[in-house]
């Protein structure tokens, strides 16, 4: 995907988190695709891993087992490097939401939700749901849940709440405690990678993206 | 000298920020020495060396040289984050397997030995003992034709080292935080807690890393 000029970002202790394998698998995808379009944010992910190296140089070391050397030669000998895998070359995606959803916006499989917008869940461990959403122009964005964290990143077109303006590769991240209400800019469709914390607000919050849509 | 011996000579060249020059006797360090002398008083990291060996030239003893040092630390380190003994050494394993195949894809410009082994080590322990995948960012690599600027690999490292001294001074109290942020489980408001380290230089490094890596790729 194309570099564009990215304003709003990953907040360091998302990095950290993200860096020490401490974040749940759909905040992970978030991460990763914003990650791939943004080098800002890929230099201070590098940065939090040398926290990880530095601590693993120090780390006591633990004897492998007599045969473990050549053990792994023959690992190495038995499964030779593998295939790269074949890519599209103008992917819709970056890599790592790519690999959950697929490389094209056409193959997407949506589901309505109302008022024209549309969402599409991502198969990834329930302690927290990724989904994208298709937000017609002018439309609100779902506001997805009211509690924990909330990343929404986007893909395509843009959205603006009252104060900012959230264009592709940009990433709002919210904890619920501020009201917000965005709206999908006029001319293409906004699609955006919407991810909240928290499994048992799902059914709570999918009510509320059926209903009272109006409310936002 | 046995290769414990040389390893340990080699641990202890690294961890100082100015050591004197690499012990001569020692046939290995001998072909970088050379190096040290004209651009920097610190010595390369030699086992960024070693992995480029692998990548190049699929070089055994450089990979054996690398076995011998870290995989006994990511087993170390898969322990402290609960696997057992077993499941240690079969992760240990497949990471230097990994290491072998991936070789091609470090850049000693943005990351050190250690911190690139760290990021394989991390993603196993994940996918192992979490039994969760883990999306990572689309790879952005020197193609095989391009050589690493020399001066860029000793300053990403001079810094790696520099971050590495500022960790061992931390309190007590904030480094065993670190250290479970980056070993145990953790939320991530507990790391807030944990951050206030010196990134700024080496943040700027390899942002100046990747920039000339995006102007390459033009
Ligand atoms: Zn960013």
């Amino acid at each position: 995907m194309a570099m564009s000029e990215i304003k709003h970002h990953l907040s360091d202790d998302i990095l950290m988190a993200y860096a020490s394998g401490n974040l749940p698998e759909a905040f992970s995808v978030a991460v990763a695709a914003h990650v791939s379009m943004c080098d800002t944010c890929r230099a201070t992910l590098e940065s939090f891993d040398a926290i990880g190296g530095s601590l693993l140089t120090e780390t006591a070391p633990v004897e492998t087992g007599a045969d473990a050397f050549q053990s792994v030669m023959d690992k190495i000998r038995q499964a030779p490097s593998e295939a790269p895998v074949l890519r599209n070359a103008t992917p819709d995606f970056p890599t790592p939401l790519s690999d959950y959803v697929g490389e094209s916006l056409d193959e997407i499989k949506w589901q309505p939700i109302g008022m024209g917008v549309k969402q599409s869940i991502l198969h990834t461990q329930d302690d927290a749901t990724a989904r994208l959403l298709y937000i017609p122009p002018g439309t609100a964005v779902p506001n997805h849940s009211h509690e924990g964290l909330e990343m929404t990143l986007v893909l395509q077109g843009a959205f603006a709440d009252e104060t900012e303006y959230f264009s592709v590769g940009d990433i709002e991240l919210a904890d619920g405690s501020t009201v917000h209400t965005p709206i999908a800019a006029d001319g293409q469709p906004c699609i955006c990678l919407a991810v909240t914390e928290a499994p048992l607000k799902f059914k709570k919050m999918f009510h509320r993206l059926v209903q009272p849509l109006m409310r936002i | 000298m046995s290769l414990d011996e040389q390893t340990k000579d080699r641990d202890t060249s690294l961890l100082e920020v100015e050591p004197a020059t690499p012990a001569a006797h020692d046939p290995y360090l001998k072909g970088v020495s050379d190096l040290t002398a004209t651009s920097s008083p610190t010595p390369p990291d030699v086992w960024a060396r070693d992995i480029q060996s692998v990548a190049t030239e699929k070089n055994v003893a450089a990979f054996e040289r690398l076995f011998s040092h870290f995989a006994p630390k990511v087993k170390g380190f898969l322990i402290k984050s609960g696997a057992d003994a077993a499941l240690a050494e079969e992760c240990a394993q497949e990471v230097m397997v990994t290491l072998w195949h991936k070789a091609h894809m470090f850049d000693p410009t943005r990351a050190s030995a250690g911190t690139w082994i760290f990021t394989i080590a991390r993603n196993k322990k994940i996918d192992a003992i979490r039994k969760q995948r883990r999306p990572e960012p689309e790879d952005v690599g020197w193609g095989p034709e391009h050589e690493p600027d020399q001066e860029d690999v000793i300053g990403l490292q001079q810094e790696t080292m520099k971050l590495g001294q500022a960790i061992s001074n931390l309190p007590e109290k904030q480094r065993n935080l670190v250290e479970r942020a980056y070993f145990g489980d953790m939320s991530h408001s507990e790391i807030a807690a944990a951050t206030g380290l010196p990134l700024g230089t080496i943040k700027s490094r390899i942002r100046l890393a990747l920039d000339r890596l995006r102007h390459a790729m033009k």
